[in-house]
């Protein structure tokens, strides 16, 4: 451990904002990535319920006709 | 002769590979975690200061690894693509469109962290030098195949179009890989600064950690998105339309 403060490990030597900078957008995006995918699955998910109750909102219509 | 082991062959069904990806997703998620916070650790409490570019180095820690995962994805990507148009192997297709983001992302990453790292060590953000220039060609790469194929209806003919772009463009990966032996650059070739530079072992095992942070990450996230993209294609498929999916 070199760190002889918190606010020394922040400034990186005068380098923080290219630092965590650096991680700082990596660890975004990554995230963002994930937060798509799911945003993504549930949509599927909505859309598979909608379709079962569609489907058997139709099922239904046809037993009393 | 005895027939033993696992018959691998029906993993290619998307119906069959689809409980499998799900099983291994929370494995892979979980390595995903450990590697990055001992690499995080590694990289921010073991790994020395360098001596020319004190604490700014530690973009390295990030760069390579994201810069690796650009290339690897993208030749991985090519492969699925061949392999789903040569012997018209559907869920090789799947895995090449899953691929694409990820691979996207992190040739993004890797140009962003490069242009930031830039500054401090060379003063400039950009320049267009052969490794970054072809890394950004890598990045349209990627861009066009992800919109060519949504652009196209039909899904196996957007996967065939995807696979002849992502076949042509493979020569670009040993291209930004030879580039700094090639080429007069400004990007010195890992080969060059590494014997003076990274001298130190965490250094080289910070990379390498979080190198193995990225695999496991791209696993986990590539497996997902090749669920969604089994789902969303074969949404008429019997083994769906019976059970709703979950």
């Amino acid at each position: 451990m070199h760190w002889n403060s918190l606010s020394e490990f922040i400034s990186m030597g005068g380098y923080g904002v290219y630092v965590w900078g650096s991680f700082g957008v990596t660890f975004v995006l990554l995230t963002a990535e994930i937060v798509v995918l799911r945003a993504r699955k549930r949509k599927l998910a909505q859309r598979a319920d909608a379709k079962t109750r569609l489907e058997a909102r139709d099922s239904k219509l046809e037993t009393v006709l | 002769m005895r027939k033993s082991g696992i018959n691998w062959y029906k993993y290619a069904a998307p119906v069959n590979f689809y409980p499998l990806a799900g099983k291994m997703i929370p494995w892979f998620t979980g390595l995903t975690i450990i590697l990055f916070a001992i690499g995080l650790y590694v990289s921010f409490f073991v790994a020395p200061v360098d001596f020319q570019q004190g604490n700014s180095y530690r973009i390295i820690f990030i760069h390579v690894p994201a810069a690796w995962m650009g290339m690897f994805l993208y030749v991985l990507m090519a492969i699925y693509a061949g392999i789903g148009w040569a012997f018209n192997a559907r869920l090789a297709s799947m895995m090449a469109t899953a691929i694409a983001p990820t691979g996207a992302i992190f040739t993004f990453i890797s140009l962003v962290t490069g242009s930031l790292w830039g500054r401090p060590a060379w003063g400039v953000y950009w320049v267009w030098d052969a490794r970054m220039t072809s890394t950004l060609i890598l990045m349209f790469l990627y861009i066009g195949f992800i919109s060519l194929q949504s652009s196209i209806d039909d899904t196996r003919r957007a996967d065939r179009a995807g696979a002849v772009l992502a076949l042509v463009g493979v020569i670009n990966v040993p291209i930004i890989y030879f580039s700094v032996q090639w080429w007069n650059t400004l990007h010195q070739g890992a080969t060059l600064t590494a014997r003076s530079f990274k001298m130190a072992p965490s250094m080289l095992s910070a990379m390498l950690i979080l190198l193995g942070a990225c695999w496991m990450y791209s696993i986990a996230v590539v497996l997902a998105r090749v669920r969604l993209i089994i789902l969303e294609r074969e949404r008429e498929a019997p083994w769906l339309v019976e059970s709703p999916a979950s």
